[in-house]
């Protein structure tokens, strides 16, 4: 930095500007691989610039002794019980201390593997990074991982701190080692370290202090080059994004209420309510306690806007001038950081949450995924914990939304199950939806909406052969998948629709008719539907096939010997029958023709239930595939 | 100070913990704000009348363990005025009716009976789902791990070893079955942003934090265990050029977070704020 000897006006404002901006507490993350010493460092750099309270120090040192161990820098953060005991840190620590310049909050966040989702809560909310790498074992794995998932969170600032010094002799060759094959990977994620500074945070090296020991070292103390790190950009000067947080109507008015995450609004300005596309204008902010209230709600302000106009408005939509709108659509490209448990799978429907939309959708495609360590490709159909993956993204409705590199805020989600958040990502590129929205809805939306085609499975076979059990898990192993999936079951049907039917062959004409006409409805609603039914004629089952041309159609003959199905008789149907008091009944007094080429054939004297429902899956899913194309973009 | 300075540290705390206020009244069903009458209580108030356009769209709650200083009562009548209150009381009328008392037991056990039961049984009686709370990551260490939005078990339990991930304004919309979520808007600030507030602001407060005979409150609770710290600082502008310059902390003056070594954590996990 070059200091002129003359005070100009420009420099005396930037000096104002600098001094106000310092003001403000500047969000370090610190990160690194386990036992790189990142806690040893924070709590030393805690200590060199005078940050504890009076008596800390003494009250650790006092309960290592009263536990026989050896004190250690560390333990300052190490507040709970069990990170003694494991020696790692658990969670995000957010720890407040000053440099001369200004205040910091720092976050100690944790490098054990497990642990990845509390390093991005602290990093996403960081403007800066410190990243630890010991001198000894050199860059790790999960040195790798981080700089990869600070890349993605948007953390541009990067200091590498070389620490553990002393265990290799100070040497400089060891650090210029280091230096050069980290800085060829962070090129590599299209990050750039401003400095590597060698460290030895036990013995408060290079922290505050310079280190005598470490001669050949001209750059920056780890202080100096903290006070050289800048606040991130403000927004204020990008395109208007209100995200509408609620609206109040506590009183005869009515607000709409939301913070700006980019750009600026005014009284009078002309608004743009997406997804949705109505339009009002700003007539007041309604600032409490008054009686004035801003002229002007900059980015990270929240307002309280009246409209001029009074129009359908709701939590969700995205507020913008009608000359810089965001993008709305059901379709995105988009880089993934999965933290679940249970891995990221296509096709299951999750919540997108992005800005205050809230939405179900389903990955419809994994281009790539992507080992955080090594940067390799792996070849997966789902997405593991603590991966990176690449893929399109596809909401159930639509949403308002910018590129991650237009405004990073608006162009970034997270992936929510269950009411947990486990993954984000950030959107790369917007897709086109293939059909026109406007008029009748088409089957191929309906589609395109739940994520597959529409099929109807044909259950057929005797009483008690095991139709509605294999039936009803092929349903719930598809609804767990995110499937619209509904079942048809003969039983069900007779108690209502087919009231009025008996058993003769007529009336079983009428009733497979029926049953047919019902699967149709729910498949052209666009779910998978699944019959179960005895039909026991081959002319009634041929004839239902053809009603139903017009969709994929799965005969799924469920085979059991008769001896064996009576054997069961679970309703207790074959007694009756064999005492006379059913007529007509399938296999004991009226025929059942087996179908001669039903597209799956489940022996279930032979099969297991499992194995019988791989294969209804199996032969459903080849369907689905061929009929993806009708539908996909 | 101009309307439209944004962008000063205290407005970009106020705007964030408007925001947290918002996000938690329009992601839960029923939310309610436990109050202690303490500074950081007060400036909760003011952040949720700022938020909600100057009316607070939810209960506030007050665990009386009847060992309030006298003051802190008058206060508490004065505020529900000044700031329309919708208050509910509760006391723990079955261990005060025990003898549960600090003349006869440790302020671990007293804190425990008189607060944190109480607060799970208003919390079973009113089903709520979000509780506002004013703690800060300052304050103690294992505050310093919390979250803006911290899910809490139905046994009131925080599982600080699996907590969901926080980023980009997007917190946890939902909370576990039958439990709740602590949220809390002023995780980011510290005791003197607190103060610096109040001046800028205004808002009421109990004169206790005050200084008389060279003593003042630096953080309220029970009266027979709580201390004054020794402090000529008389006034707020006192209080924050004093807090510029200590290095004792806040909470030096409250027992009950002081008679184990981890006592802090064990009231924590128990349930309490």
């Amino acid at each position: 930095m070059s200091h002129s000897s003359l005070p100009s006006p420009a420099a005396a404002q930037a000096a104002a500007q600098a001094a106000a901006e310092d003001q403000r507490k500047m969000h370090v993350v610190v990160v690194g691989h386990v036992d790189h010493g990142k806690s040893t460092f924070v709590g030393r750099l805690l200590n060199d610039t005078d940050s504890l309270p009076n008596g800390k120090i003494e009250q650790v040192r006092k309960n290592c002794a009263a536990e026989g161990m050896e004190f250690e820098y560390a333990f300052l953060l190490d507040a709970l019980i069990e990170e003694q005991e494991q020696n790692i840190t658990i969670d995000t620590t957010r720890i407040f201390f000053r440099t001369t310049q200004r205040a910091y909050a720092i976050i100690d966040a944790p490098g054990h593997k497990e642990f990845l989702k509390n390093m991005v809560t602290g990093a996403a909310s960081a403007s800066a990074a410190l990243l630890l790498i010991d001198a000894k074992e050199g860059v790790m794995d999960q040195s790798r991982r981080h700089a990869f998932l600070l890349s993605l969170l948007g953390v541009k600032q990067l200091v590498v701190l070389v620490n553990k010094m002393d265990l290799v002799q100070h040497s400089q060759e060891t650090y210029e080692k280091i230096r050069t094959e980290y800085t060829a990977f962070l090129k590599s994620l299209g990050l750039n370290a401003v400095h590597f500074i060698p460290i030895a945070a036990k013995h408060g090296e290079n922290i505050v202090n310079r280190s005598a020991k470490m001669a050949w070292w001209k750059g920056p103390t780890v202080t100096e080059a903290l006070d050289a790190f800048k606040h991130e950009d403000d927004l204020t000067g990008l395109p208007l994004r209100l995200p509408v947080s609620d609206i109040y109507r506590f009183d005869h008015r009515r607000i709409v209420a939301g913070r700006v995450e980019a750009g600026a609004i005014r009284p009078g300005d002309e608004l743009i309510f997406q997804p949705g596309g109505r339009r009002s204008t700003v007539r007041t902010f309604e600032d409490w306690p008054g009686p004035e209230s801003r002229d002007v709600v900059g980015t990270g302000g929240s307002a309280s806007v009246t409209l001029s106009e009074q129009i359908f408005v709701e939590r969700g939509q995205v507020a913008a001038h009608p000359s810089n709108q965001p993008r709305v659509g059901r379709e995105f490209r988009a880089r993934i950081f999965w933290l679940g448990k249970e891995p990221l799978v296509p096709n299951k429907t999750y919540k997108l949450r992005l800005l205050t939309q809230n939405v179900e959708a389903v990955i419809a495609k994994i281009e790539k995924i992507t080992d955080a360590s090594t940067l390799e490709s792996i070849q997966a159909d789902s997405v593991p914990r603590d991966s990176i993956c690449e893929v399109i993204v596809r909401t159930a409705r639509a949403v308002a939304f910018d590129l991650h590199q237009e405004c990073a805020i608006t162009g970034r989600f997270a992936l929510e199950e269950a009411g947990r958040i486990h993954g984000g990502g950030i959107i790369l590129d917007a897709r086109k939806e293939q059909n026109v929205r406007e008029g009748k809805v088409t089957a191929a939306e309906r589609s395109a909406r739940s994520g597959h085609a529409p099929a109807v499975l044909w259950f057929t076979g005797l009483s008690g052969s095991g139709k509605s059990t294999i039936a009803e898990l092929v349903e719930r192993r598809l609804f767990d998948a995110g499937r619209q999936v509904f079942r048809v079951d003969g039983d069900d049907l007779r108690t209502a629709l087919n009231r009025d039917l008996g058993f003769s062959a007529a009336d079983r004409a009428e009733s497979v008719r029926r049953a047919s006409a019902v699967a149709g409805l729910f498949a052209n609603a666009g779910h998978i539907s699944l019959v179960t039914l005895i039909a026991p004629l081959a002319a009634d089952r041929a004839k239902a096939r053809a009603a139903l041309s017009n969709h994929a159609f799965i005969e799924v003959f469920v085979d059991a010997p008769l001896d064996v199905c009576e054997q069961r008789d679970v309703k207790g149907l074959y007694a009756k029958a064999r005492r006379g008091e059913i007529a007509e009944f399938t296999g004991i007094s009226s025929p059942y023709e087996a179908p001669e080429s039903p597209e799956v054939h489940i022996r279930t004297d032979k099969l297991t239930t499992d194995q019988a429902v791989d294969l209804v899956l199996d032969a459903l899913d080849k369907v689905l595939r061929t009929k993806a194309d009708d539908w996909e973009v | 100070m101009s309307r439209n300075a944004q962008n000063d540290h205290l407005t970009r705390l106020e705007q964030t913990s408007i925001h947290v206020f918002r996000e938690a009244f329009a992601n839960f069903r029923s939310v309610c704000m436990p109050w202690s009458m303490g500074k950081d209580s007060n400036v909760l108030i003011w952040l949720a009348r700022k938020a909600f356009c100057g009316k607070i769209p939810f209960p506030l709650l007050h665990i009386d363990t009847t060992y309030e200083f006298p003051e802190m009562y008058e206060f508490r009548e004065k505020a529900k005025v000044i700031h329309g209150i919708d208050l509910i009381v509760r006391v723990n009328e079955d261990a005060i009716r025990r003898g549960i008392g600090y003349a006869t037991h440790d302020p671990v056990t007293v804190t425990h009976e008189l607060k944190t039961v109480p607060f799970k049984a208003a919390i079973d009686e009113f089903k709520w789902d979000a509780l506002v709370t004013g703690i800060r990551r300052d304050e103690d260490p294992t505050r310093a791990k919390e979250r803006w939005f911290s899910p809490r078990s139905a046994e009131g339990n925080w599982d600080y070893k699996d907590q969901p991930p926080e980023f980009w304004g997007q917190f946890a919309s939902s909370a576990p079955e039958g439990g709740h979520v602590r949220v809390q808007p002023l995780l980011e600030w510290t005791e003197l942003d607190i103060w610096e507030y109040i001046r800028r602001e205004n808002i009421p407060n109990p004169t206790l934090y005050f200084a008389r005979n060279g003593k003042r409150f630096r953080s309220l609770g029970c009266h027979p265990i709580t201390h004054p710290v020794d402090s000529p600082a008389s006034n707020i502008d006192e209080v924050i050029e004093e807090l510029k310059r200590t290095k004792v902390s806040e909470r030096a003056g409250r027992a009950q977070d002081h008679v184990g070594r981890n006592s802090m954590q064990e009231l924590r996990a128990k349930g309490f704020m």
